[in-house]
């Protein structure tokens, strides 16, 4: 049950999705009404890998709902520096924490620390894997803003690698959306995740155009192409500069497209995109608060 | 006995495995862990005519039966393989490998940020899908060159 434990967003199912987003709209509304819920709960937060968002909105979401957290720390600072392994630290913190939310440069990583541990675990990020509680929050994002109904969504930037772009294609695949992905050829979607799009029988169309499908969307999700992938600093220059948006591009878009990216951004978005309403990222992140919350909240009262 | 099997001398007792794909004996030798140096009598015919394959591998086996675990991985190189178990020079059983679910501790994990290749404790899981396999924790897909793969431990 994904009510245990949250590795994938695979393990969500329509229902499941639609439970999560409906608690976090209702916490929405009147969020003092959960302060209260876990005031005994305490959350452990690992953070192998930096994080400003995932972790800072954890931790948010847990105090907002009356609880507390535990925090690793950095790395440096921790036990892992002594050579630690991930399966005895998870082991350790059952102990200590009502959850735990792990953040970890590996695939893989938090579907192996779930067969350690007992208690609710939530993947907070695994390398190049999954991210799934920042698509729960994009999903939430989307439903709020256009719905799920007829929908059309065109993710672009860096598909090889970006785990919140693997998860949401997953997630998509459960409202029946149109997916089309738009990156140049180095940086397409990986095989492991059209095996699960063409399994799911998704309407998916790959592109290295933006601009021949722009006016039909509903929403354009961007990630940043990160540079750090690239081999050739050159190589990176060729395709970084035809994977920015800016107002004038968006002149070509439908007025209702939502624009939305997992930030942090680099150069993707111009600055001149923020102040129109298309823009819709900050909005994106500031519901990390309510969905975490509902997550976290669903999670404990399971317990 | 055919003219094809007698390319390949009869073994007392041990097993032969025929129908391998042509070019996958050694990858089924790696399989099995032999290199020459384990002592075993081992008879390898490679591209022996074959009727089903159009031509194939024969890897025969002296004073050795092969485990579980050694015939789930065969099936993943040689799904078409048959195991002939021989004693006193007869064929005593016969029968097909069949691909397994998944293969656990046996393969290892091509993708480098797998978190199997880290220092954890953790034996590595495929499930096996028609036609490649998929590691249970990274989701990294193989489809070609399986026997690479294969564990040295």
């Amino acid at each position: 049950m994904w009510t245990d434990q949250l590795v994938s967003a695979k393990q969500l199912s329509r229902a499941d999705i639609d439970a999560v987003l409906d608690h976090a709209a209702e916490i929405d509304e009147n969020p003092a009404a959960f302060a209260d819920r876990h005031t005994d709960k305490l959350l452990a937060l690992l953070f192998y890998e930096p994080s400003t968002r995932t972790r800072l909105s954890f931790e948010t979401a847990m105090k907002r709902l009356g609880g507390d957290v535990i925090d690793m720390g950095s790395v440096e600072a921790s036990s892992v520096k002594k050579g630690e392994t991930l399966a005895d630290t998870v082991r350790v913190i059952e102990g200590y924490a009502d959850g735990i939310v792990l953040r970890h440069p590996s695939q893989g990583s938090a579907t192996m620390a779930a067969e350690y541990v007992d208690v609710p675990l939530v993947n907070a990020g695994d390398g190049a894997g999954q991210h799934p509680t920042q698509t729960l929050l994009d999903l939430y994002t989307i439903r709020k803003n256009v719905g799920f109904d007829d929908l059309t969504v065109g993710i672009m930037g860096d598909l090889k690698y970006g785990r919140t772009v693997h998860s949401l294609a997953n997630a998509l695949t459960q409202v029946d959306a149109s997916q089309h992905f738009i990156s140049p050829d180095s940086l397409k979607l990986p095989r492991r995740v059209r095996y699960d799009l063409h399994e799911a029988g998704a309407n998916v169309k790959e592109h290295t155009e933006l601009d021949e499908i722009l006016p039909s969307l509903d929403v354009l999700y961007v990630t940043r192409i990160q540079r750090e992938r690239f081999p050739d600093e050159s190589e990176y220059r060729a395709v970084a500069g035809q994977y920015q948006i800016d107002a004038e591009l968006l002149e070509a878009a439908s007025d209702d497209l939502i624009v939305m990216h997992p930030l942090p951004r680099v150069d993707e978005i111009a600055a001149d995109v923020d102040g129109t309403d298309f823009a819709n990222y900050f909005e994106q992140a500031h519901n990390g608060i309510p969905v975490r919350m509902a997550l976290l909240d669903m999670m404990l009262d399971n317990e | 006995m055919s003219d094809h099997e007698l390319r390949v001398s009869k073994i007392k007792s041990g097993t032969v495995i025929d129908h391998i794909p042509g070019g996958q004996a050694l990858n089924v030798l790696a399989i099995l862990g032999i290199d020459g140096s384990t002592g075993e009598a081992v008879s390898v015919g490679m591209n022996v005519p074959s009727d089903r394959l159009g031509r194939k591998d024969i890897v025969k086996v002296e004073s050795r039966e092969l485990s579980q675990d050694e015939v789930d991985v065969i099936s993943l190189i040689a799904p078409m393989a048959s195991i002939n178990i021989i004693r006193d020079y007869e064929v005593q059983r016969k029968h097909r490998v069949e691909r397994p679910n998944s293969v656990q501790g046996v393969l290892e994990c091509p993708n480098p940020s797998c978190i199997t290749n880290e220092r954890e404790p953790v034996k590595t899981r495929f499930t096996v899908l028609d036609d490649a396999v998929r590691c249970d924790y990274c989701e990294t897909i193989v489809r070609d060159n399986i026997a690479e793969h294969i564990s040295d431990d």
